[in-house]
């Protein structure tokens, strides 16, 4: 066992696990993070999609004792106050959520699109959910969600 | 009926809950004091238990071991025949095969345990493909190996055959394919002597409620099952469910304590069904002009090592093997027979999608050998209103499936690609070949035949107390938009708001049983159920004066409230009706088959490297009559996934078996397409052929005529004629071969 702290969603944490604990194993069992999901257990699927230090990652590849004094973020983070993010509220109104089980997986991968392709292009979208599974929806309503996301963003910067 | 929801894109009904991750799955979900189970399978084929090793590195006292003496009831899970045990006894039937199980508080010591047992076996000789059990390598099933059997004969094929322009016959493979449901397997069980309580992920409570109550030997009302958010099911949470919740209620009941049951990847894809492999002969007279005069097809599919639902698949399969085309004589030959691989199941278009593969590739190949354009080939041949189908179906309904061929071909710009690329590949500098292909093809929704009638399904709708309407019915929410479509469905038929419609969870405590969530029968038979649930909550309340005829929402929940108040409850159930005009005579297989089919033709446009060999599809044109689309968006999502998995049926899912059992059980190695193979998925719906809000099933659709549309343009690319999916680029590459 080792204690490990790091950073979640804003709030610092203490947890006493095996150095080796899957980060995914950490966030839904000690600290009740359900929203992010185990598909494959092997890095393929990317339900398991956080955020460490900005970087998005399969939170089922990564020991714990690796996250000692970072910052990561999940999809719980990702509504603030209430209130859906641009990409949530994308993903409902082109259908890109289905069964629900990928859907928390492909919001982070969007956010992180978004960040480094902010006008990404047809083939950097393909490619940015690439690292995604989903078997509902053949991803041409996921795309949708991402497009829509980077034209209200668009809108967001010319309105500001 | 004025309808205002129904036909519109409405927010689906759980959308805030799974863009958020509060929705809440098995694997979220956590019980005070609850412990964790394992299932110790067999690791041979075929085989009598002679003795169980534990050996004594573990401390058993920590763990609960249910065999099979803790089973207080049957030993068998109830389904269509009682061949499967919830744990073997003696026999050892396939790979993966229940033998007992373990739990314990720490998850982490589960799996040593579990490799801490050993099974001692006297292994059997065992079979593992089609040819095998048709040629008797070993009799494991019955006399002959054979399942089931069915025969659907139309004229007299045997009368064509002399004097035809000309016979063409090729046999056709498909491979099993996993349905990979991103979310595992999984149940949470609490029980004890008197009552069993199971939620989980599922397709059908009601399947798991009939398979539970002589397992524990209880009645009815004291078995529970309780439907949590379910991620993905597409057949594959249709039966083997019962097993899982049965073995997880098993350790429960001896532990007295809540255990979860969770499946990995791994354990999932190797011990659950799959597709069924299909090997299909066919034969096929036509004149000079092409038309059909003869039609001889022998299917058969490997179903595995138990019954489970091979019959039913097969029955589908056998009934859509004609395709939608007309012919005087037709023959079809289905059988499933038996083998020693994990039981086949259920996946979405059950049976369909293999023997429409094999008869849409084969006309493709009758056209070649007629010198005939695919298309009018396939055109002159259609069904048309009041012709009969292979089942002698009349077709009543004015169908059109010509305007959905144009539609399709104008679309995707079949025509013009085809030459286009014609030229394109008589060019020797370039890097690919490119090609495109289509299929067209009806698939019936609901049970087949009288299957519908058997199940009686039974929908409720209730007053909530702040007087809205609340419909309980089994039917799950599984991704498809179950409790969207139905809301939509019960406000247009209530004149209310969409938001005033609440669904039950599916929980056999509360709900009806309004049958499986299978064979695109949702929202076709079930949806009107709803329709007709709700219309009784009205009509009462109408009855009662609370409300005249033309009332508001807000009208709706004061009169709502006032019955209530003056009432108690109001809850009103609807039983199934079969349409009139139905008829089907099991015995025989003749008659109708379904009361509605849906129409359909893809056209897929893909490019073959010519040096890798590696396929790709640039894009996809799916056009389709399927009735009213209650939601444009949903109905959609529902066609760009099943395309997306016909895709991966074609080119990319290879499930490789290795002694009886799946090998490349990981997403690592079983490939299905990520945003980067999937083409932009065009969908149309065509105009109903029929007015007046008839709807039909779209689920299984997708999935029938994908893979043949693939393929058609890989043949197009590269003049090969391909028979079998998947088609890997090796397999192409040795197609090469074969020629030079």
């Amino acid at each position: 066992m080792q204690k490990i702290s790091f950073e979640v969603n804003g709030k610092s944490v203490n947890v006493e696990v095996h150095p080796f604990s899957r980060l995914l194993d950490v966030l839904r069992n000690e600290l009740e993070l359900t929203g992010t999901k185990e598909g494959c257990g092997e890095g393929e699927c990317g339900a398991c999609s956080v955020f460490i230090d900005g970087i998005l990652v399969n939170s089922c590849l990564v020991p714990t004792s690796q996250v000692q004094d970072c910052k990561v973020e999940t999809i719980e983070n990702i509504a603030q106050d209430n209130e859906l993010h641009t990409v949530q509220q994308a993903f409902i109104e082109t259908g890109g959520a289905q069964c629900g089980i990928c859907t928390p997986g492909m919001i982070m991968a969007t956010i992180n699109i978004l960040r480094s392709h902010p006008q990404a292009s047809d083939n950097e979208i393909r490619e940015g959910l690439a690292g995604n599974f989903c078997r509902c929806t053949g991803y041409t309503k996921i795309i949708d969600a991402v497009k829509k996301s980077i034209e209200e963003k668009k809108d967001e910067s010319v309105s500001s | 009926m004025n309808k205002k929801w129904v036909g519109t894109n409405v927010p689906r009904k759980e959308g805030i809950e799974k863009v958020t991750g509060k929705s809440k799955y098995i694997d979220d979900l956590t019980f005070p004091d609850m412990i964790y189970g394992i299932t110790v399978r067999s690791d041979v084929p075929r085989g009598t238990i002679r003795k169980i090793h534990f050996a004594d590195n573990i401390n058993w006292d920590e763990f609960t071991i249910v065999t099979i003496e803790d089973i207080p009831g049957e030993n068998v899970v109830t389904l269509i025949e009682s061949d499967q045990p919830f744990l073997a006894d003696k026999e050892i039937r396939h790979q993966q095969e229940p033998i007992l199980l373990l739990a314990h508080p720490d998850k982490s010591l589960l799996e040593e345990a579990r490799r801490s047992i050993r099974i001692e076996v006297d292994e059997l000789p065992a079979i593992f493909n089609i040819e095998e059990s048709l040629n008797k390598k070993q009799i494991i099933y019955s006399d002959d190996n054979i399942i089931k059997e069915y025969l659907i004969t139309k004229g007299n094929t045997d009368d064509v055959w002399d004097s035809a322009y000309k016979i063409v016959s090729e046999e056709y493979h498909t491979g099993a394919q996993e349905q990979l449901y991103i979310e595992n397997n999984g149940m949470i069980a609490i029980a004890n002597d008197e009552e069993v309580t199971v939620w989980g992920s599922m397709q059908c409570p009601y399947y798991i409620h009939k398979a539970l109550m002589p397992l524990f030997d209880l009645p009815a009302e004291k078995i529970r099952i309780i439907q949590t958010a379910t991620g993905g099911g597409f057949g594959g949470k249709e039966e083997y469910p019962s097993i899982i919740a049965g073995h997880a209620a098993l350790l429960a009941r001896k532990a007295q304590k809540p255990v979860k049951l969770m499946y990995d990847r791994a354990e999932d894809m190797v011990a659950t069904t799959k597709r069924h492999p299909s090997h299909t002969r066919q034969k096929i007279a036509v004149d000079e002009n092409g038309k059909l005069l003869a039609i001889d097809i022998d299917f058969v599919l490997d179903g595995g090592a138990y019954t489970t639902l091979s019959a039913v698949v097969l029955s589908r399969g056998a009934i859509h093997a004609a395709g939608p085309y007309a012919c005087e004589n037709i023959r079809i030959r289905a059988r499933a027979v038996a083998t020693n691989t994990p039981p086949q199941g259920a996946f979405r278009g059950f049976g369909a999608p293999q023997s429409i593969f094999a008869f849409e590739r084969h006309l493709d190949l009758v056209a070649k050998q007629l010198n005939m354009c695919p298309v009018e080939f396939r055109k002159q041949n259609f069904l048309q209103q009041g012709s009969l189908n292979a089942t002698g179906q009349k077709i009543e309904e004015e169908v059109r499936l010509d305007k959905v061929l144009d539609l399709a071909l104008e679309k995707s710009q079949y025509f013009a690609k085809k030459k286009q690329f014609a030229v394109h590949n008589s060019q020797k500098n370039v890097k690919t070949y490119k090609g495109v292909g289509l299929a067209s093809f009806y698939h019936g929704a609901g049970f087949t035949g009288s299957g519908e009638v058997y199940l009686a399904s039974i929908v409720g709708a209730r007053l909530t107390a702040d007087g809205k309407v609340k419909v309980l019915a089994a039917s799950t929410e599984i991704g498809q938009g179950t409790n969207t479509i139905f809301s939509q469905i019960a406000a247009d038929a209530l004149g209310i708001d969409y938001d005033m419609v609440e669904i039950e969870t599916p929980d056999t405590s509360k709900v009806p049983n309004s049958g499986p969530t299978v064979a695109s029968r949702t929202c076709m038979i079930v949806g009107k159920l709803v329709e007709s649930a709700v219309c009784g909550i009205r009509d009462t309340l109408l009855k009662s004066n609370l409300l005249t005829s033309e009332y508001t929402s807000q009208q709706f929940i004061t009169a709502s409230k006032k019955y209530l108040e003056d009432f108690g409850e109001l809850k009103i159930f609807v039983k199934y009706k079969p349409p009139a005009g139905i008829h089907w005579d099991e015995k025989n297989y003749r008659g109708s088959a379904y009361s509605a089919y849906a129409w359909a033709v893809y056209v897929a446009e893909v490019s073959v490297d010519k040096y890798t060999y590696e396929m790709q599809v640039d894009d996809f044109v799916a056009v389709q009559e399927v009735g009213e689309v209650v939601h444009p968006i949903l109905a959609q999502g529902q066609i760009e996934g099943g395309v997306a998995q016909g895709i991966g049926y074609a080119l990319y899912e290879d499930v490789v078996w290795r002694n009886g059992q799946m090998a490349n059980n990981q997403m690592t190695n079983y490939i299905i397409p990520t945003s980067l193979d999937a083409p932009d998925i065009r969908v149309f719906f065509s105009e109903p052929f029929q007015p007046g809000g008839v709807r039909k099933g779209i689920g299984e659709l997708p999935m029938d005529g994908t893979a043949p549309a693939v393929i058609s343009a890989v043949e197009n690319a590269t003049g090969k004629h391909v028979c079998h999916v998947p088609l890997r680029p090796e397999d192409l590459m040795m197609l090469y071969r074969k020629e030079t």
